[in-house]
C-alpha cells in the first residue's frame, strides 16, 4: 500500500496538486505539554463559516488527505460539524487529539462520520511521568480510556511517542502498552523549536548517548523513518526534493495562515485574504521552497549522509536558513552511524 | 443480482474518501484503509454510480460513448470492476434501484 501512496504523491507533485493538508482547528488546548511548540491563544480563530468555505476550496484544489489537529481540536464546539462537512466533501480524515474529551458519544460520532485514523500522544505508561509532561493530572488514564473505546469500536488508533529527557527509556513499555491496546506505535526522538522561533524547548532533547541507543535499537526500525537504513548515493536523490512540504502538502493554522508544513513556519499567505488555490499556485515563498534540490544545499550536498539523512527543511529554516543543515538531523545521522556530518566537521 | 436475468444498480459507499487526481480517481476505504487508484474508465463508472441508473446504461453512457470498446466487453469488465470494489466495501450493488 505504501508504494501506491508514494506513486500518488509523485503524481500530485507532477500535477502541482496539494494532496495533503494539515489543518489546525485551534491552538487552544486542555493540556500544557512541556515540549509544545504552539501558543494557546484562541483569539482570531477561523469561524465555522470560514472553515466550511476553506474545506470546499481544499476539495476543489484536489486535497485528499486532511489531518485535523490542534491544540486540542475537540475543544471547538463546532468540531463535529466541521468533521461532518469534511467527510461530506469526501476527504480522508485523520484526527490528532489527546483524546481526553473522547467518550462513548464522541467515539460513535468519530466512527460514524468515517475518520480514517486517530493519533494520540502517550509519553509514558507511568501516570506521574505522562501527566507531568502534559501538565494535566489524570490525563494518561483518560487518554488510555479513550483509546480503548476507539479501538473497541473498530477505529484505527496510533500512539505517537515523543522521546524527551523526562521520559527517556520509557518507549519499550509504551510500545507494549500500544500492543495491549491494539494501537499502532510510532516514535519520534525530535523536539522542535517553538513556532515563534524560540529554541529553548530544544533543551528537552535527549542526550547524544541516549539518542544513539534509540537510533541503534533494531527493534524500532519499523516504527519511524528516522530508523531507515542508509540509502546508497543516487543521482535521482541528489536531484530530488527534500520532502513533500510545499510540494504536495502544506499546513494551515487556526488563523488561516498557510505554511509549507507545521514544522516549517514560513508565512506563505492567508486564506482570509486570498483563495487557497492562489496561495498554493502563486505564493513566492512556496515557489522558493519548491525550487530547492539536494544538490543546491551548500553544506548538505557535500555530506557523506546527503542521500540518507532525514534532514528537515523546516528545522533548517528555523535554524536560520532553509538551504542550510538541520543540526538535529545531523546529530541523528551521527548517532546512527558514528560518521561525522559535513556540518559537524565545518564547526 | 445475476445479470443474465436482472439489472444491477450501483451506488457509492459513504465509508470512503475519494478525489480525482488528474484523470484518475483515488479512493480509500475507511473500513480497511485499502487505497485504490481508478483509471479513467473505472473513474467514469464510479462517478456515475448513483444507485438508480442500471449498470448497463452507465456503461453505455460513460464508457461505450467515450471509449473505443465493444459494449459487451465493456459491460463484462464493468461487472468485474464493481464486484471487486464491492468486495472492499467501497461500492454497493443492488438488484433494485435505490429509493430517492
Amino acid at each position: 500500500m505504501g508504494s501506491l501512496v508514494e506513486e500518488l504523491n509523485a503524481r500530485a507533485i507532477e500535477l502541482g496538486v496539494p494532496l495533503g493538508v494539515h489543518l489546525d482547528l485551534t491552538w487552544r488546548c486542555n493540556e500544557r505539554c512541556i515540549h509544545c511548540y504552539l501558543d494557546h491563544d484562541g483569539a482570531g480563530e477561523l469561524s465555522f463559516v470560514e472553515i466550511d468555505e476553506l474545506l470546499v476550496q481544499l476539495a476543489n484544489a484536489g486535497v485528499f488527505f486532511l489531518t485535523l489537529s490542534g491544540g486540542e481540536p475537540l475543544l471547538r464546539k463546532d468540531f463535529f460539524a466541521i468533521l461532518r462537512r469534511a467527510r461530506e466533501l469526501s476527504f480522508n480524515v485523520k484526527l490528532k487529539t489527546n483524546a481526553i474529551l473522547i467518550g462513548e458519544r464522541e467515539t460513535a460520532l468519530i466512527r460514524d462520520l468515517g475518520v480514517e485514523s486517530v493519533q494520540v500522544s502517550i509519553y509514558s505508561n507511568q501516570p506521574e511521568v505522562h501527566d507531568a509532561i502534559t501538565g494535566a493530572s489524570g490525563s494518561l488514564a483518560r487518554s488510555i480510556r479513550a483509546i480503548r473505546l476507539l479501538v473497541s469500536r473498530g477505529l484505527k488508533v496510533t500512539i505517537a511517542h515523543v522521546i524527551m529527557r523526562p521520559n527517556r527509556g520509557h518507549y519499550p513499555t509504551v510500545r507494549a502498552l500500544a500492543a495491549e491496546l491494539g494501537a499502532v506505535f510510532t516514535i519520534d526522538p525530535t523536539i522542535t523549536p517553538h513556532i515563534n522561533g524560540n529554541r529553548s524547548l530544544l533543551a528537552l532533547n535527549i542526550a547524544s548517548a541516549d539518542l544513539r541507543d534509540v537510533l541503534r535499537d533494531k527493534s524500532l526500525v519499523a516504527d519511524s523513518n528516522e530508523f531507515a537504513p542508509a540509502a546508497p548515493s543516487d543521482e535521482d536523490l541528489v536531484n530530488g526534493i527534500p520532502c513533500s512540504a510545499g510540494h504536495s502538502s502544506c499546513y494551515i493554522s487556526p488563523f488561516g495562515d498557510v505554511y509549507p508544513c507545521v514544522q516549517f513556519p514560513l508565512p506563505s499567505g492567508n486564506i482570509r485574504r486570498q483563495r487557497f488555490i492562489d496561495i498554493w499556485k502563486h505564493s513566492p515563498q512556496l515557489a522558493e521552497v519548491r525550487s530547492i534540490r539536494l544538490r543546491d544545499l551548500p553544506v548538505c550536498s557535500t555530506c557523506a549522509h546527503a542521500t540518507s539523512c532525514s534532514r528537515c527543511p523546516g528545522l533548517a529554516f528555523m535554524e536560520g536558513n532553509m538551504r542550510g543543515p538541520s543540526t538535529q538531523d545531523c546529530e541523528k545521522s551521527y548517532a546512527r552511524t558514528a560518521i561525522p556530518t559535513a556540518n559537524m566537521v565545518r564547526h | 443480482m445475476n445479470d443474465s436475468t436482472g439489472k444491477k444498480y450501483i451506488s457509492r459507499s459513504q465509508a470512503v474518501a475519494a478525489r480525482m487526481l488528474g484523470e484518475e480517481m483515488m479512493i480509500m476505504s475507511i473500513r480497511d484503509s485499502a487505497l485504490f487508484s481508478l483509471n479513467p474508465t473505472a473513474s467514469a463508472i464510479w462517478q456515475a454510480a448513483d444507485g438508480v441508473t442500471p449498470l448497463r446504461e452507465i456503461v453505455e453512457r460513460a464508457i461505450v460513448a467515450h471509449f473505443e470498446v465493444e459494449p459487451d466487453t465493456a459491460y463484462r469488465d464493468a461487472v468485474e470492476l464493481v464486484e471487486a470494489l464491492a468486495g472492499h466495501g467501497i461500492l454497493k450493488i443492488a438488484a433494485e434501484p435505490a429509493r430517492s
